[in-house]
């Protein structure tokens, strides 16, 4: 059967219907229809991609262990090279606070003039308390340079070489230093021991000596420069019977791990031997 | 002979680079294992070894210039330890460890002794028992304890330096 309708009227009717269905999705009646087939092409494209995604990483999986291997291996060299990093920053920020506390005690005694110098070594025999330091007559260091560190005294340059230096310790056994104590200034002389312990001798029995006194040098002699801290009293022996008392001092300075010093390079030790009285004939 | 004065310069330096820097904090009571006398006689137990007075006098003079103990002191021993080893190497070829001991353990006495001596005579007050107990006695002990690496160490390098002669 031929349809008589106008091409016009067909139009017309078509654009009725499409406005029509326009108007009624506007309004919210296509929702359940709408919603069901977006969930429909959604659960189709989820699936699809699913697979896509799982046969691509079967067919790429060996590459990327690869890839993964070289570059675990390429991150692992980072790790290390950090790590090294690390350490070495580790022993520049202990050797910088070090350094500054130097500085602090040059700082705090500028009578003095300092020159800073790492210990390279110590002495090779185990009856000698030296140690080696890395600056010479080059640097200005003479013999007889008093060395102390920001904790106190550590002894007093015994040999120079134009780039080196050897340090007597006030704990070797052939040391012997003027101090006071600074409490009563009492008069006593420092002396080292075999073991590295560090006593007190000649000190008067009138003497008033307790545990804690700080021990300064005295300055007598010459060979040091007068209030440089020593150590403190940590026992004192008094007999009746003996001549002197004696005490055991704590050095302020930790002779085992000695690693920076600083050396007095303006202060001249005196030479007092001419003025020593010799027997007479 | 050649050979081995131009391997003490190397051999030697480094063993006293390594006792003042290393060895030299690491202490048992208050004595001290002696690299450089291990490696005299080490090297000077080795059969084949010529040379052996050169390293000694060269070892003497080098830690003589570094010690506050005096330069003849250590030229003395070392010499003397180089003598004995010597001496042993030729008698009691069979059995190198124990030369290597014994030669570590009389050295060690030698060269603590006459440092002991050389204290004494400059009026450096030295109680002998303490001296002994805490300097002594450990040094020879952290001595024995070294000498056989020491021992395997020198023999390695005299076998590079007088490879032993193949008889076809």
């Amino acid at each position: 059967m031929k349809t008589n309708f106008p091409r016009s009227l067909q139009t017309v009717i078509i654009a009725l219907i499409a406005f029509g269905l326009v108007a009624l999705a506007l309004g919210g009646y296509f929702n359940p229809v709408t919603s069901w087939f977006t969930r429909l092409t959604v659960d189709a494209q989820t699936w699809v991609s699913t697979r896509y995604l799982a046969l691509a990483d079967f067919l790429t999986v060996p590459r990327d262990v690869a890839s993964l291997r070289q570059r675990n291996t390429e991150l692992e060299a980072e790790v290390a090279q950090l790590q090294t990093q690390v350490i070495d920053l580790q022993q520049k920020v202990t050797e910088t606070n070090i350094l500054s506390a130097l500085v602090d005690f040059a700082r705090a005694n500028p009578i003095y003039s300092y020159k800073a110098a790492a210990v390279i070594g110590r002495d090779p025999s185990p009856f000698l308390r030296y140690v080696i330091i890395n600056i010479g007559t080059n640097q200005g260091v003479l013999p007889g340079m008093p060395v102390v560190t920001d904790k106190g005294l550590v002894g007093r340059v015994d040999a120079v070489i134009s780039e080196a230096a050897r340090v007597q310790l006030i704990t070797d056994s052939a040391s012997a230093i003027n101090v006071r104590l600074q409490s009563s200034s009492t008069e006593a002389m420092l002396v080292g021991s075999v073991t590295g312990d560090v006593s007190l001798d000649m000190i008067a029995q009138d003497a008033a000596v307790t545990i804690g006194d700080v021990v300064l040098t005295s300055g007598l002699g010459g060979s040091f420069p007068p209030n440089l801290l020593v150590g403190q009293v940590i026992s004192v022996r008094k007999l009746d019977y003996e001549l002197f008392q004696t005490a055991s001092i704590q050095p302020s300075v930790d002779f085992n791990q000695l690693g920076f010093v600083l050396v007095i390079t303006t202060f001249a030790p005196v030479d007092i031997t001419p003025l020593v009285a010799t027997p007479g004939p | 002979m050649r050979r081995s004065i131009l391997a003490a310069i190397p051999v030697l330096g480094l063993a006293v680079m390594i006792q003042t820097s290393i060895i030299g904090r690491i202490n048992l009571l208050n004595g001290t294992a002696d690299l450089v006398l291990l490696t005299l006689v080490g090297w000077s137990l080795q059969e084949r070894v010529r040379g052996a007075w050169i390293w000694g006098v060269a070892a003497g003079l080098l830690v003589g210039a570094i010690s506050g103990v005096p330069w003849y002191v250590y030229l003395v021993s070392y010499l003397a330890v180089i003598g004995m080893a010597r001496l042993l190497a030729h008698r009691v070829w069979q059995a190198p460890l124990l030369a290597m001991f014994t030669v570590t353990l009389i050295g060690t006495l030698v060269l603590l002794m006459l440092t002991f001596l050389e204290r004494t005579l400059l009026e450096v007050p030295l109680a002998f028992n303490l001296s002994f107990l805490q300097i002594i006695l450990p040094s020879i002990l952290l001595n024995l304890l070294l000498a056989i690496p020491m021992h395997s160490l020198m023999r390695d390098l005299a076998n590079r330096l007088y490879p032993a002669e193949v008889i076809p």
